[in-house]
């Protein structure tokens, strides 16, 4: 019993490890290569939910919901990269701190105009739902399905950052953007590339995510911290870090939110118990967030700079 | 007698202020009040957040919490049956002091976006404390039956409550105002500009940051009692982001590093929400687009500009006296 349920723990955390790695892999390059602060990521996500949403109830087809997911959130950030952000990159990280504050009351409001406030649902499409049996323990077919669409986002970025000329300049630009530039690179169409990127797997999370969360505006801000605090432990820049640490942050924010209210239940009563484990467990990230930076402030896998 | 913008914005606005609630009382206008005192409040949050992030160039993105922590204090004493205005003050003065040096101590290990994400980290992390601190509330928050009594002043009298806050208004301006030429103030602002040389020069730039950012917090936690006395209620939602964002938006859209620029900020700011909360009910989607458009178009602020047409003023006579 207690093994399966650490086991079943141990996938939960590893799926929302994916989901907070699709959300940091891009964001991540935004910050290393353009130096710029996005705090509207989460709105992608979250959009990119709405749409999926949106098409899958319209049509019935999980693959239709997907083009738009991901289709829709490269396009809205392609959007944000040229209307809001291209005009920031010279400017300090408080301009791109408020510019992006208010895209997202931008974002969330127009959610709530569009679709209303309350919550939609999407269901799990047919061929995906059902359980797994593996070691005895079953598990959703469909929470499966989101740890394997991680990992070969995972793989994909792994491929495209190293096997491809792309890749290669992504990583040049993130060592040292203005060479890149001064040797004939259309550092635009780059930083335009590597910001729809971000927010096609952005919107790739908000579609995987949708059929197991409730799509509601602002849903994009809870999920984004969490992103910062991957991103900073990874080393901002660094996609192979922000794998790492979104496996690492999503298994202990898990565990944490299982295992706390267990722990505390042998010293307070049930009821207590039972509310203050989750907070306590979100408060875990936080200090392992603020530990790492105590330690080491470039993070755990620091793009390293020559 | 030369003309000087500024100075009549000043002028105006602190005059405006200390009348307006006597107009509000006259004209039984208790809505009135409430926004004036709520713009106070905020505004010596904004003010606080100015000496940090205006003058010290340090981008915090989680300022809320110190105003949540003021707040929770206030309400968790109050359900204690302490009512006492002087020792609520002192235990929040003392709170955010030490809050604020063991958090900065941390955060100020980084610069740049790693200080923003873990400022950020640092008021979610009391945010989900307070949720879940169940017997003050949690989630739905802590309704405050009892206001404080602050040496005979009843913080439950709006009236009373306004002005005691303008008073802290106005001491901080005036703090602001003589710290900016200080010594202190000015090795302050040579660090934003360039911390390795002060660094050559042989200050200890990190004990000068650590400091003003302690003092920020403790404003900003007085700040907090004003505001719990204000709604009679304290909830999780004053330490979320949101409220971070929009105490930044205050300063930088009032003038950053000015010394009146957050009070101008925080007035312009509410009263465009007012306005635009009468105009439609999905006002946000009109306020983030014009939050875009002050970041993309006017960097300096109101309170900024008012200063660049004096100099512009000022350059233009020099100019004809010379010629003349």
């Amino acid at each position: 019993m207690t093994l399966s349920l650490f086991f079943i723990q141990l996938l939960n955390g590893l799926q929302l490890g994916v989901l907070l790695f699709m959300l940091s892999a891009g964001l991540t390059l935004v910050f290393g290569i353009m130096n710029f602060v996005n705090l509207a990521h989460g709105c992608l996500y979250m959009m990119g939910a709405y749409f999926a949403a949106t098409v899958y109830a319209a049509t019935d087809s999980f693959v239709a919901a997907g083009v738009a997911a991901v289709v829709g959130g490269g396009v809205m950030a392609a959007l944000v990269e040229w209307v809001v952000a291209r005009p920031l990159y010279t400017r300090d990280h408080l301009d791109h701190v408020l510019a992006t504050f208010g895209l997202i009351l931008f974002f969330n409001e127009l959610a709530r105009w569009v679709w209303g406030a309350s919550p939609s649902y999407m269901n799990v499409p047919p061929a995906l739902s059902g359980t797994l049996d593996i070691l005895g323990v079953m598990y959703p077919i469909y929470r499966f399905a989101i740890i394997s669409a991680g990992l070969i986002a995972a793989l994909g970025c792994y491929l495209l950052i190293a096997k491809t000329r792309v890749g290669m300049l992504i990583r040049a630009g993130s060592l040292n953007p203005t060479m890149v530039a001064a040797l004939g690179v259309n550092i635009r169409l780059l930083n335009a590339l590597v910001f729809s990127l971000g927010g096609a797997l952005a919107g790739l999370a908000g579609l995987m995510s949708s059929p197991i969360l409730s799509v509601q505006p602002g849903m994009g801000e809870p999920i984004l911290i969490l992103v910062m605090i991957v991103i900073v432990i990874g080393g901002i820049g660094s996609v192979q870090g922000a794998f790492y640490a979104a496996l690492m942050v999503g298994v202990i924010d898990t565990a944490g939110r299982a295992f706390l209210p267990l722990l505390l239940r042998e010293f307070i009563d049930r009821s207590s118990a039972q509310a203050a484990g989750p907070a306590i467990a979100s408060m875990l990230t936080c200090i392992f967030m603020a530990t790492v930076l105590a330690l080491r402030p470039q993070g755990l896998f620091p793009v390293k700079n020559a | 007698m030369k003309y000087r913008l500024s100075f009549a914005i000043t002028v105006v606005v602190l005059l405006a202020l200390a009348v307006l609630p006597v107009y509000a009382r006259w004209v039984e206008e208790p809505f009135l009040l409430t926004f004036l005192t709520r713009a106070l409040v905020l505004a010596l949050a904004a003010l606080s957040l100015n000496i940090v992030l205006g003058f010290g160039g340090l981008v915090s993105f989680g300022h809320a919490l110190y105003l949540g922590l003021g707040a929770y204090s206030v309400g968790i004493l109050a359900s204690h049956g302490v009512d006492n205005g002087a020792l609520q003050l002192l235990i929040i003065v003392v709170l955010c002091a030490l809050v604020g040096l063991t958090t900065g101590w941390v955060s100020l290990r980084t610069s740049g976006i790693g200080f923003i994400m873990i400022t950020l980290a640092f008021a979610q992390m009391f945010f989900y404390l307070f949720v879940s601190l169940k017997q003050y509330g949690g989630d739905d928050g802590l309704s405050i039956s009892l206001r404080s009594q602050l040496l005979g002043l009843d913080m439950g009298a709006p009236l009373t409550l306004y002005y005691t806050a303008f008073a802290c208004v106005l001491a901080v301006v005036v703090w602001t105002q003589h710290m900016v030429h200080a010594p202190f103030g000015m090795v302050l602002q040579a660090i934003r500009m360039n911390e390795r040389r002060m660094n050559a020069l042989g200050f200890h730039t990190l004990r000068y940051k650590l400091s003003a950012y302690v003092l920020s917090c403790v404003i900003a936690g007085v700040a907090g009692f004003l505001y719990a006395n204000l709604t009679g209620y304290t909830s999780p939602a004053y330490l979320k982001w949101p409220l971070s964002g929009e105490l930044i938006v205050m300063v930088v859209l009032g003038g950053m590093g000015t010394v009146l620029g957050p009070l101008v900020g925080a007035l312009a700011l509410l009263v465009c929400e007012e306005v635009l909360k009468g105009m439609t009910e999905h006002w946000p989607i009109i306020l983030g687009p014009f939050i875009v458009l002050v970041v993309l178009l006017a960097r300096r602020g109101l309170y900024g500009l008012a200063l660049d047409w004096d100099a512009r003023q000022a350059a233009r006579r020099a100019s004809r006296g010379a010629s003349a």
